[in-house]
């Protein structure tokens, strides 16, 4: 699988190829390495193993049904990891990024329902998106403007209005937008029929393009093209930005506009296509677990790509596994936390190997 | 509603501003201390579910609550160790790995709660409260803040230790030699990797005596996830006092009366939702931060890992 | 000079990085009361010399002896115990600590650090080796020159008897260098052996009992204390200078200016410009360059002619005062305006923002012009204008890279120059700012930078040169301006007065 999506940034050349076919080995070493630790875990509750994975990969990738849930659930993770690519290669931090997502979640659960009452379906959809693009970025205007203008950090204040957005939001549901139908707190819903479509008579939201088509629009944004590159000169080196002419605060406002942007996009694409409400208290945390995923994939969006699958088959493989075989699916979180460390582990033992050889 | 605002309840409502403060007072000056040292511990969440877990799980399998707090002091150690084997020692990108800390730290204690609890429920025993001799007769004041569990007045009493620590032992210069300047310290014959080490570890320490009283004293029980973001108020919190901890005490005051005004509001009959009171602090610092401007000041080499001879 | 053994003497010292042989059996001695300099181009070796004897590597073969016995120095903190202090060229004390704090460092952690004790040894200390200095004051506050006497007074509170000074006038005032001198000289006579690494010639010659030449890792000869106490200065710097280039002589003579006609247009003024700074404010700068001129700006570093220099850039917010262009005001224009005008800014700055360091020189030589055609057209890159662009630039300035897609920031100093060189000289250049252009570049280099300066006034341009060597002024400008202040306080034409003249309005407000 890795080795498939690598293989599109080869685009053919041989030497591209050859670095593309050592990044997959780097990658294929540490999932091997976690899952015999994680197996390990297993059978000390005495679980097999096998079984497990063996379960899960079945659930997650080649079962029908779990296959087009795996993929319903990556169009708002790679929407997510598009944000993070955009931010980390500009040198910010944005760890804020579940809230930008739940504000764009609830906003459009609040108000998508209401409007395809009174406009054609596709307006609405079209419509929610936008509104959920403009909500996260105003979400990530005050870190923006307090990093551009202030010089304070944004790993700070990105955390801070992460904590501020996630108690809004969970408010918002109670308080202002609760559907006046139901007694359980969470917003109206909205019907199956009026969601974002799906693919080609399965159960796979059209959010999962959605999700492929920006983040490699990100990524060739980011590598491509001269706005990209004057992100990425202010990530690498602030002062050479001033001093080549570049408005280093504005472009930090537009890094966070994008980045914030399409967290709330991401939430819109999770409630219009697989949702269709927020309960209150509602957090699945996506953005924060996809950090690390994202700085392991080097910023790149194919990579991102790679890793996101993989991510989203676990956890989908992993909740019906949780049903089946008395393993809760907090073990997901032991998997990746393993994989992360030994990704982090092998990255920084091939960059030792490269500096010995001198390269 | 005059009458509600009787003696009881504003001895209560004392009482759980100091509960929910404890936990971010020591979740605050053990980031305080990596922070220093140049290491951003972004996982302190995971140090911290450790400690909840390993103070619960002891404090249960030995029936001693003191015990208990080293169980919970391991627990955060643990996670410190590996924290400092992967970003100090081999110079791992530290947001990676603090976020990867956090998820196995939430994934393990929610197996292991799950593996022996999770039929079980147990409770522990209330820790006993150890009145001061004369403050505690004060009226009010004295029931709420002075006749409580030993380990609150040790967390206090933390707050002068560090200033002293800070300003008075060569530790802290070295510390802050760490963060500032490694290869100053390095040059002046101190490991900049033991200084660090050190201080991850007693991060891990701390923070995991944070956890512990969460589930020992604060709870009673373990629940998965039971820390909800303390250790990351913990990092606002020390990036905020620029390495004062009377400051981190302050901050956690403010976050800790915010954390328990709901309870108190509840019992009072306003009925205000969770949510909005655990707002008021992040708004109150955004907004200061937004007047104020004030350039939040860190270590230069905060984030970045050392290595001897790369200028 | 007739004592026992050296105190530390090395014996066929060599050390291997990947690639190359950063030093090759190097035998050398150090002896008490001496100073000893170590003279080499960049990368000669002396800075893997230096870290091997501050304990911050091993060597790979060979023995050093401390006082005759082979010793190990496995570590910084070896090193320390041996009596062995290193004072590097970047600042090695902890800017949020005070000096005295800084001196405190090291030892037992649970230990007070004795702050009073130690300033008052730090004061006692420092009035014994003549040196003027707050114990209490906050390191971040003072001058380089400041930080590197606190750091040698502490390593002399610390017992050094070995002291090496890296490149330690690098970083330098000339005023504050000079100082830096005597204090070796002082230190000498109180008996430490003092190494003093340089690449500046005169230097070695006024403060040095001993030399020994570095080239490409080998010792290749040195002039012991006899022989230096008997020849005159001019006859050791043509023996300097022949063994550090061999065969070929590196003339660093003056070349006299070319000549400005009288009626050469105005390129370049500025207007009682004011620049507000908290540090350095500058104010009511006038200024003209002409077509073809080179105008020197000479001044003891941080009297604002960084600031100006950004403000006429356009990096820096001007408060009030106006620039003009070939007779048009530019000063509402950005960076990019500016550029475009023909108005080009070549930063000392080189690493810190002349480049971006991870990224490929093809692209840092357009670092100024991302997004402009035809390199990128309607904002999309086109990466075979952008390698051409790169390659042709890389052959007319001579910058040896293995590739014009090596990250800028693994080139060596002079070839990073050279980058800004080319980046900044080619196009429509009309009006060229140079901010000490030579500074830490090795003789070849910096006398191909200082041809590019010339080169650029005979297409017509008019150049400022900002330098604190007044040697290189004098070599280079037609006229010389004299900066304190934040004030342009005279200017001079460069004539054989100007030497003295300059010195009286830098001296006039120093005093």
């Amino acid at each position: 699988m890795t080795t498939e999506t690598t293989n599109l940034t080869s685009g053919g050349l041989p030497p591209r190829l050859r670095a593309a076919l050592a990044t997959a080995g780097l990658s294929l070493g540490p999932m091997i390495g976690a899952f015999v630790l994680s197996g390990l875990v297993l059978l000390l509750m005495k679980v097999n193993p096998f079984d497990y994975y063996g379960y899960v990969f079945q659930r997650g990738l080649l079962s029908p049904s779990g296959v087009q849930a795996t993929l319903t659930r990556m169009g708002p993770l790679l929407l997510l990891a598009a944000s993070l690519i955009v931010a980390f290669r500009a040198g910010l931090w944005n760890l804020g990024g579940d809230a930008q997502f739940l504000m764009g979640a609830v906003f459009v659960a609040a108000w998508a329902p209401l409007m395809v009452q009174h406009l054609p379906v596709w307006l609405v959809l079209v419509l929610s998106m936008l509104v959920s693009v403009v909500i996260g970025a105003i979400w990530g205007l005050l870190p923006a403007i307090l990093r551009a203008y202030q010089g304070i950090n944004e790993i700070i204040t990105t955390l801070m209005m992460n904590f501020l957005g996630i108690s809004l939001s969970s408010a918002l549901v109670k308080l202002v937008f609760a559907d006046p139908d139901t007694t359980v707190p969470q917003t109206r819903t909205l019907p199956v029929g009026d969601r974002l479509p799906v693919l080609f008579g399965s159960n796979v939201s059209s959010g999962l393009v959605i999700g492929l088509v920006v983040i490699l629009a990100v990524h060739w944004m980011m590598t491509r093209t001269a706005f990209g590159l004057k992100l990425r000169v202010v990530g690498a080196n602030p002062e050479a930005a001033t001093h080549a002419g570049l408005s280093v605060p504005k472009l930090t406002l537009a890094v966070f506009a994008i980045s914030a942007g399409l967290g709330g996009l991401a939430g819109a694409v999770a409630i219009l296509g697989q949702y269709g409400n927020v309960r209150a208290d509602w957090n699945p945390a996506y953005a924060f677990t996809i950090v690390p995923l994202v700085f392991l994939a080097r910023f790149n969006g194919y990579a991102a790509i790679g890793y996101v699958f993989l991510f989203s088959a676990l956890g989908i493989g992993s909740e019906s596994a949780a049903r089946r075989l008395d393993v809760p699916n907090y073990f997901t979180l032991v998997t990746v936390a393993l994989l992360l460390v030994l990704l982090a582990v092998t990255e920084r033992w091939a960059a030792l190997r490269r500096a010995r050889k001198g390269v | 509603m005059s009458g509600l605002f009787t003696d009881a309840f504003i001895i209560a409502l004392l009482a759980g501003v100091v509960a929910a403060t404890v936990p971010l007072l020591l979740a605050g000056l053990g980031e305080q201390i990596s922070e220093k040292a140049g290491v951003l511990n972004i996982g302190i969440e995971g140090m911290m579910l450790m400690g909840a877990y390993g103070g619960f799980y002891v404090a249960w399998a030995s029936g001693n609550l003191w015990l208990g707090f080293l169980g919970g002091g391991i627990g955060g150690m643990v996670v410190g160790a590996l924290m400092a084997l992967f970003c100090v020692r081999m110079g791992l990108n530290q947001i990676v790995v603090g976020i990867a800390l956090t998820l196995g730290a939430e994934g393990v204690t929610a197996l292991l709660h799950y593996e022996q609890f999770s039929r079980l429920y147990p409770r522990l025993s209330v820790m006993a409260p150890l009145p001061i001799p004369g403050l505690s007769q004060i009226p009010i004041v004295g029931p709420a803040l002075f006749t409580r569990e030993p380990v609150v007045y040790l967390a206090f009493a933390l707050v002068p230790l560090f200033v002293w620590l800070f300003r008075r032992t060569q530790l802290g210069l070295m510390l802050q030699a760490a963060g500032d300047k490694p290869a100053a310290l390095d040059t002046a014959g101190v490991s900049v990797l033991k200084i660090r080490t050190i201080a991850v570890l007693a991060t891990g320490l701390l923070v995991g005596f944070g956890g512990a009283f969460l589930s020992i004293v604060a709870a009673g029980v373990f629940v998965p996830f039971m820390t909800h973001g303390n250790g990351f108020i913990g990092i606002v919190l020390a990036m905020l006092a620029r390495g004062r901890p009377t400051w981190v005490m302050g901050g956690a005051l403010v976050f800790g009366t915010c954390l328990s005004a709901t309870t108190a509001l509840q019992v009072a009959g306003v009925d205000v939702p969770t949510d909005i009171i655990q707002m008021l602090p992040f708004v109150a610092v955004m907004a200061v931060l937004l007047v104020a401007g004030r350039k939040a000041r860190l270590p230069a080499a905060l984030g970045a890992a050392y290595v001897r001879g790369e200028r | 000079m007739a004592d026992p053994a050296p105190i530390i003497r090395l014996r066929g010292v060599t050390k291997r990085y990947p690639g190359i042989v950063a030093n090759d059996s190097i035998d050398m001695e150090f002896r008490q009361g001496e100073v000893h300099v170590l003279l080499g181009e960049n990368g000669a070796g002396k800075s893997t010399l230096v870290s091997m004897l501050a304990g911050l590597q091993q060597p790979d073969e060979g023995v050093i002896e401390v006082e005759g016995v082979p010793t190990a120095l496995s570590s910084p903190e070896r090193a320390l115990e041996l009596g062995i202090s290193t004072v590097f060229q970047h600042s090695m004390l902890v800017p949020t600590l005070t000096l005295a704090e800084n001196a405190a460092l090291g030892g037992r952690w649970w230990r007070n650090p004795d702050r009073r004790g130690h300033e008052a040894r730090m004061a006692e200390t420092a009035a014994r080796i003549g040196v003027v200095l707050t114990p209490s004051a906050l390191t971040g506050s003072l001058s380089l020159g400041e930080r590197q006497q606190a750091e040698i007074v502490r390593a002399l509170m610390r017992g050094a008897r070995f002291l090496i000074l890296d490149e330690a006038t690098a970083m330098l005032t000339p005023h504050d260098a000079a100082g830096l001198g005597q204090l070796m000289r002082r230190l000498a006579s109180e008996g430490v052996a003092v190494v003093f690494i340089t690449h500046k010639l005169n230097e070695a010659i006024e403060y040095g009992d001993r030399v020994s030449v570095l080239r490409l890792g080998r010792k290749v000869g040195g002039i012991a204390p006899e022989e230096m106490r008997a020849l005159t200065p001019r006859a050791a710097t043509e023996r300097i200078v022949h063994l550090m280039f061999g065969a070929q002589d590196a003339a660093v003579a003056a070349v006299a200016p070319p000549p400005v006609g009288a009626d050469a247009p105005v390129v370049l003024e500025c207007l009682a410009l004011h620049v507000a700074d908290a540090t350095v404010p500058v104010s009511a700068i006038n200024l003209t360059v002409a077509a073809a001129e080179i105008l020197g700006i000479a001044g003891i570093d941080g009297n604002g002619q960084k600031e100006l220099a950004e403000a006429i850039a356009g990096q820096r917010p001007i408060s009030s005062g106006r620039i003009r262009l070939d007779g048009a005001f530019i000063d509402g224009l950005d960076v990019g305006g500016r550029r475009r005008a023909g108005l080009r800014y070549v930063t000392d700055d080189r690493l810190g923002e002349g480049t971006v360091g991870g990224f490929p020189v093809s692209i840092n030589l357009l670092l100024k012009q991302i997004g402009d055609p035809p390199f990128w057209q309607g904002g999309i890159e086109r990466p075979a204008k952008i390698d051409e662009n790169a390659r042709a630039l890389v052959k007319a300035f001579d910058i040896r890279t293995p590739s014009i897609h090596t990250p800028a920031g693994k080139l060596s100093g002079g070839n990073i120059q050279k980058l800004l060189l080319a980046r900044e000289l080619t196009g429509s250049a009309r009006a060229v700012i140079f901010a000490k252009p030579t500074y830490g570049l090795d003789l070849q280099n910096i006398a191909a930078t200082r041809r590019r300066i010339r080169e650029a006034a005979g297409r017509g341009c008019a150049a400022i040169v900002i330098s604190t060597e007044l040697d290189e002024l004098l070599e280079l400008a037609h006229r010389i301006a004299v900066m304190s202040q934040g004030r342009i306080v005279g200017v001079v034409p460069n004539d054989a007065d100007a030497r003295r003249r300059i010195g009286e309005l830098m001296s006039g407000v120093a005093a």
